[in-house]
C-alpha cells in the first residue's frame, strides 16, 4: 500500500479490520517516513521504533482475534510533556532530561488501552510556554509547509507531525491556544475540549487551571476519534468533570440547519494579516450558504484577555515548576550549599522563556502584588467568560480566526517576546473562559502557508463545534493538501 | 515594672486516618523510609491531589466538638517555599477561607477557676517529610513518609498569661483530640506539635508586645519551660532598657533556652493562592449533622453524667473520662455488676496502675486491658457477695492480670473461697489465743491496741480466708467473754 502514512484514521482502521495492511506495516511505514522526514522536520524529542512495533504487535494479535479497540494499530505522537510509562518524557526541558516517568498520564494510558500505538514523544516548547516551538531545549521544530517558518507552539511537535504524515495523529496541550495555533500553522485540524472534558493526570503542568489535552488530526473525523477516546471522568483528576462522553465520531451529521453563529467584531482587528481575514470571511459565508445562520456579536472584555492569562498562567507556572528542584528527580547542578544548588539546577535547567514565565508568576503572586495582579486577573477572567456565555446563550458557537497571522519566520519573534505573546490573542480567551475550541484549515496565503479558522463551542458542546467543522470540511478541499516535504 | 505574658499556640495535629490526605499511601507512623509514598505524595510531574474526605470528617469532629463555626464553602491554598522535605515545592494548606473558625477551649486556672481559650481557625492541610542530617558523612537525606499526612492547623488568640495556662490548653487540646480519636497525640513523635507566640507587656496594658515564635518543643513539660524562659528573656530585656525584635527561636531542651533560628535564607514570603488542582471545597449541612451525629458524649458531659448516673464524687468522674477508653472500661465493667463506686476504685487504683506499668496508656485506644471490664465486674461481685476477702481479691487480680484467667477459676483452684463459718474460726482463735497467753493477759489488762495483732494473727492462721467481720466479732466475744 503507498503512502499508508497518509490515511486517515478511518480509512487505517477500515484497511486493519479487514487486513489490507497489518498494524505492523503502518507502523512500519510511518516510522519510515520519520526516518525519512525527521532530520528536516525535528518533530520529535524521543522516537520509539522499538516500543511502537511491539505495540503494533500486540494490535495485529488483538485484531486477529477480532475484538479490536477503536484505535488499535493506529500509529499516534504525543506531545513530549504528557507521560507516557518507560519512556522518556521530558517536557522539551533540559531539567527533565533523564526522567523516565513509572507511570503513565490518564490520556496515555486511554490511548493503549484502545490499542493505539506511540511512536514517539512529540517536540514542544519547554513545558509549553511558547508560541512557536523553537523554546524546546532539544531541537527547533520546523513547518512542512516551509522549513523556514515555525510550526507554531506550544504543540508544534505534534502538529508538524500530523502535517507530515509521520503520524496519523498526535496528543498535544493547549494552555493559551498551544493546540489550535500550530494546528491553524500547520494546516491540520486540532481541538481543545472543554476545561475539565479530558484528564490531566499525568500531564506536566503549566498552568493547572487553563491546561487541556486534545488532539491534532489531519480531518475533523480524525480528531473526533481520538477526543472520544481520551474524555472523560477521571478520578486521579479532581477537575475532571463527571459527564458522560458522547460517540463524538458517530455523531458527526455533516447538517448545519438551524444553527446560530456568532462572528465577534473584536477579532477582525488592525494588524491582522489580510490574507487571513479573507479567508475567514469566505469561510463564514461558506458557512452561511450550508444553512448556518450569522451574527455579528461582541466580546467586549477580549482586550484584557491576554494580559489577564499571562498574569494567571504564569503565577500557576512560577508554583508548579517549584518542584523541579534537583532534589528528587531531574537534573541537578553540583554546589556546596542547599540554597546554591537550588539556584544553579534552576539556573542550568530552565530556559530563558521559563525563567522568565517564572519571574513574572512570582511577581504577581508576591505580598503586596496580589491584589492588584492575580486576583485582578481572576476578575478579568470573570467577566471574559461572562462575555462568552452571553454570546454563547444565543449563539451555537463562535466563529473567528485561530490567529493573527499564518506561520511567522524561524527567529522572527524570538528576540521579542510580547510579539510572540500575540500570536495566541484570539485564542487565550478560550482557555480563560474554559470552553471548547476547535482549529481547522480555511485556506492558504500566497507563500502557500495554512490559515486556521477558530470555532469557540458551549460549555462540554465540543459535538457542535465538530459538526461544524466536519460541515465544512467536507464542503472543501483545503484539508486535502498536503506540505511537499 | 510587673509584667504580663500574652501566649498564643499554634498546634499541628497529625490526623489518624488510614491514607494520606491527597492520596492512597498508608499515613502510619514508623514505616522504613520512604516506603509510604507514590508519585503524588512525592509531587512527581504531572501528578494531581484528590482529597480524601475522612481527613474533612476528622476535621469536623473537631471543629464541632471546639464549638467552631463551619464554613460551608472552603478553599484549598498552595504555600510556596523551597525545601527538601516539601516535594512540590508548595504544601497545600486552607489560608483565606478555613473550614473552621472561633470556638473556644475551657481550662482550669491557678485559682481552680475556668477561662476559656478562644479559637482562631482550625484548617487542613498536607504534613511535609523529614530531612535526616548526618547520617552518612556530610549527606543529606530525605525521607518523604509523612509527606502528604493530614494535619489539623489549630491556631488560638493570644489569651493565656502563664506557663501553667499554655499547658492546661494543650492537655485540654490533646485529650479533646483523643477522646473524638483524630489524633493519637503523641509529642515525641511528632504527631502532636506546637508553636507558641510569646510577648509581654506592662500588667494592665491591653497593647500587645513584640512576639518572638518559639519552635521545636516535643513535650508539654518543655513548652512550659520554654515559655517560662522566654518570658524571663523578654523581661530582662526591656529591664536593661533593650529593645525586642520580632523572631523566631528554637528551644534546646539540653541547655533550657531558646536561641534565634538560622533562616536567612528563607526571608518567607509564601505566595499563597488558590490551588487549581482541587476544586473548593463544599461542606453539606447533611454531612455536618451526620458528622454531628457520630460525635462521642464529650469528656464534661460525660464527667456530669457520672457523678449523676452512678454517684462517684467529682474526682472519680473526672479521672475516669479523661480518656474515652477508660470511660468507656468503667461503664462496661459497671454494666455488668452496678457497684459503681467499688469499681471505680479498682479501676483508678490498680487497673490503671498495671495499664501505667506496661505503658498501655501511650497508645490513643488501649485494646490489651490487663483485665477485661467484666472479669473485673466478676471479681467486685465475688466480694461483694462475701464469697472472697478484699484482701484475697488483690492477690486474685494481680493472677487475673497476668493470666487472663476468670477470678472464679482463680478462687476455685487455689481454694480462695472465704471461710465464714463459725467452726472453723473459733478453732483458729482458740489456737492463736493459746500460743500468746501473754498478750492475751496483756489485753485483758487494758492495751486494747493488742486486738489488731490478734485479727491478724487469726487471719495468718486461716491463709487469709476468714471472713474479717466474723473473725473480729468472735475474737471479741473470746477475748471480752469469759475465759
Amino acid at each position: 500500500m503507498a503512502e499508508a502514512y497518509r490515511l486517515s484514521i478511518d480509512a487505517a482502521s477500515a484497511a486493519l479490520a479487514v487486513r489490507d495492511i497489518s498494524a505492523v506495516e503502518l507502523t512500519r511505514a510511518v516510522l519510515a517516513r520519520i526516518e525519512a522526514t525527521e532530520p528536516a522536520l525535528r518533530s520529535f524529542i524521543t522516537v520509539a521504533a522499538d516500543a511502537a512495533l511491539a505495540q503494533a504487535q500486540a494490535a495485529d494479535a488483538r485484531l486477529a482475534g477480532g475484538d479490536a479497540p477503536a484505535l488499535c494499530g493506529i500509529p499516534l505522537a504525543i506531545k513530549d510533556v504528557i507521560l507516557t510509562r518507560g519512556l522518556r518524557s521530558t517536557a522539551g526541558s533540559k531539567i527533565l532530561g533523564n526522567f523516565v516517568p513509572p507511570y503513565s498520564a490518564t490520556v496515555t494510558r486511554k490511548l493503549l488501552d484502545a490499542g493505539a500505538v506511540c511512536v514517539g514523544k512529540a517536540n514542544c516548547d519547554e513545558f509549553a510556554m511558547g508560541s512557536s516551538t523553537e523554546n524546546s531545549a532539544y531541537a527547533i521544530t520546523r513547518n512542512p509547509w516551509n522549513l523556514s517558518c515555525v510550526p507554531g507552539g506550544s504543540s508544534g511537535g505534534s502538529a508538524s507531525a500530523v502535517a507530515a504524515g509521520q503520524c496519523l495523529g498526535a496528543l498535544g496541550t493547549d494552555t493559551g491556544g498551544s493546540i489550535r495555533q500550530p494546528a491553524a500553522c500547520c494546516g491540520v485540524v486540532g481541538i481543545k475540549p472543554t476545561y475539565g472534558r479530558v484528564s490531566r493526570y499525568g500531564v506536566v503542568a503549566y498552568a493547572s487551571s487553563l491546561d487541556q489535552v486534545g488532539p491534532l488530526g489531519r480531518t475533523v473525523a480524525d480528531c473526533a476519534h481520538l477526543l472520544g477516546a481520551i474524555a472523560g471522568h477521571d478520578p486521579r483528576d479532581s477537575t475532571s468533570v463527571d459527564c458522560p462522553t458522547p460517540d463524538y465520531r458517530a455523531a458527526l451529521s455533516g447538517k448545519l440547519a438551524g444553527l446560530r453563529l456568532g462572528l465577534p467584531k473584536e477579532y477582525f482587528v488592525d494588524g491582522m494579516q489580510p490574507e487571513v481575514e479573507q479567508a475567514v470571511r469566505a469561510a463564514v459565508r461558506q458557512l452561511e450558504s450550508l444553512g448556518a445562520a450569522v451574527d455579528e456579536v461582541s466580546l467586549p472584555h477580549t482586550e484584557y484577555a491576554i494580559a489577564a492569562y499571562y498574569l494567571i498562567a504564569t503565577a500557576e507556572a512560577s508554583s508548579n515548576l517549584s518542584r523541579y528542584d534537583g532534589i528528587k528527580y531531574g537534573f541537578r547542578a553540583e554546589a556546596e550549599a542547599l540554597l546554591e544548588m537550588y539556584r544553579r539546577t534552576r539556573a542550568q535547567g530552565f530556559g530563558a522563556e521559563v525563567k522568565r514565565r517564572i519571574m513574572l508568576g512570582t511577581y504577581a503572586l508576591s505580598s503586596g502584588y496580589y491584589d492588584a495582579y492575580y486576583l485582578k486577573a481572576q476578575k478579568v477572567r470573570t467577566l471574559v467568560r461572562n462575555d462568552f456565555l452571553a454570546v454563547l446563550d444565543r449563539c451555537h458557537a463562535i466563529v473567528t480566526p485561530t490567529a493573527p497571522t499564518t506561520a511567522f519566520r524561524i527567529g522572527e519573534k524570538t528576540a521579542d517576546p510580547l510579539q510572540m505573546y500575540l500570536a495566541d490573542i484570539f485564542t487565550v480567551s478560550v482557555n480563560l473562559a474554559g470552553l471548547p475550541g476547535l482549529s481547522l484549515p480555511c485556506g492558504f496565503d500566497r507563500t502557500g502557508l495554512p490559515i486556521g479558522l477558530q470555532l469557540i463551542g458551549r460549555p462540554f458542546d465540543e459535538q457542535t463545534v465538530l459538526n461544524l467543522a466536519y460541515a465544512y470540511e467536507q464542503a472543501t478541499q483545503w484539508h486535502l493538501q498536503q506540505p511537499e516535504i | 515594672m510587673a509584667h504580663e505574658a500574652v501566649i498564643g499556640l499554634e498546634v499541628h495535629a497529625e490526623l489518624l486516618t488510614e491514607s494520606k490526605i491527597f492520596c492512597a499511601c498508608s499515613a502510619k507512623f514508623g514505616a522504613p523510609p520512604n516506603q509510604n509514598t507514590c508519585p503524588v505524595c512525592l509531587g512527581m510531574p504531572g501528578v494531581l491531589p484528590v482529597l480524601n474526605r475522612r481527613v474533612v470528617e476528622f476535621a469536623l469532629k473537631a471543629g464541632l466538638a471546639i464549638n467552631c463555626r463551619i464554613a460551608r464553602y472552603s478553599r484549598w491554598a498552595r504555600k510556596n517555599y523551597f525545601y527538601p522535605d516539601l516535594p512540590k515545592g508548595y504544601q497545600i494548606s486552607q489560608y483565606e477561607l478555613p473550614l473552621c473558625t472561633g470556638g473556644e477551649v475551657e481550662i482550669t486556672t491557678a485559682d481552680g477557676g475556668t477561662r476559656a481559650v478562644r479559637l482562631t481557625r482550625i484548617h487542613m492541610e498536607e504534613d511535609t517529610g523529614k530531612n535526616i542530617h548526618d547520617a552518612h558523612g556530610d549527606a543529606s537525606l530525605v525521607d518523604f513518609n509523612r509527606c502528604g499526612v493530614p494535619l489539623l492547623e489549630i491556631v488560638s488568640e493570644p489569651d493565656m498569661h502563664s506557663p501553667a495556662e499554655a499547658g492546661a490548653y494543650l492537655r485540654k487540646l490533646r485529650s479533646l483530640l483523643r477522646y473524638l480519636e483524630v489524633c493519637d497525640g503523641n509529642m515525641e513523635e511528632g504527631s502532636f506539635r506546637c508553636d507558641a507566640n510569646i510577648s509581654i507587656r506592662p500588667r494592665g496594658s491591653t497593647v500587645l508586645g513584640t512576639k518572638v515564635e518559639v519552635k521545636n518543643m516535643n513535650s508539654f513539660r518543655a513548652v512550659e519551660k520554654a515559655i517560662e524562659f522566654e518570658l524571663r528573656r523578654q523581661a530582662e530585656v526591656l529591664e536593661q532598657g533593650g529593645r525586642l525584635v520580632q523572631e523566631t527561636r528554637h528551644w534546646d531542651p539540653d541547655r533550657e533556652v531558646t536561641r534565634p533560628s538560622r533562616s536567612k535564607e528563607f526571608a518567607h514570603d509564601y505566595r499563597y493562592f488558590p490551588d487549581p488542582d482541587l476544586l473548593p471545597l463544599l461542606v453539606s449541612e447533611q454531612w455536618i449533622e451526620r458528622v454531628r451525629a457520630e460525635l462521642p458524649e464529650l469528656p464534661e458531659a460525660r464527667q456530669a453524667r457520672f457523678g449523676r448516673d452512678y454517684g462517684l464524687p467529682v474526682y472519680d468522674a473526672e479521672v475516669l473520662t479523661a480518656r474515652k477508653d477508660l470511660a468507656d472500661y468503667y461503664e462496661a465493667a459497671v454494666r455488668t455488676h452496678p457497684n459503681a463506686k467499688a469499681i471505680s476504685n479498682w479501676v483508678m487504683g490498680d487497673v490503671l496502675r498495671i495499664v501505667r506499668e506496661r505503658k498501655l496508656d501511650e497508645v490513643l485506644v488501649i485494646r490489651d486491658w490487663p483485665v477485661v471490664p467484666a472479669q473485673l465486674a466478676a471479681l467486685v461481685a465475688l466480694i461483694d457477695n462475701g464469697q472472697i476477702s478484699g484482701k484475697i481479691a488483690k492477690s486474685v487480680f494481680e493472677t487475673m492480670a497476668q493470666t487472663g484467667a476468670s477470678p472464679e477459676r482463680i478462687v476455685a483452684e487455689q481454694g480462695l473461697t472465704q471461710v465464714s463459718d463459725e467452726a472453723p474460726i473459733i478453732a483458729a482463735i482458740e489456737q492463736v489465743l493459746a500460743a500468746n497467753a501473754a498478750k492475751v493477759a496483756e489485753y485483758r489488762g487494758g492495751k486494747d491496741k493488742l486486738f489488731g495483732f490478734f485479727v491478724g494473727q487469726v487471719m495468718k492462721a486461716t491463709q487469709g480466708k476468714a471472713n474479717p467481720q466474723k473473725v473480729n466479732e468472735l475474737l471479741i466475744q473470746r477475748l471480752t467473754g469469759s475465759p
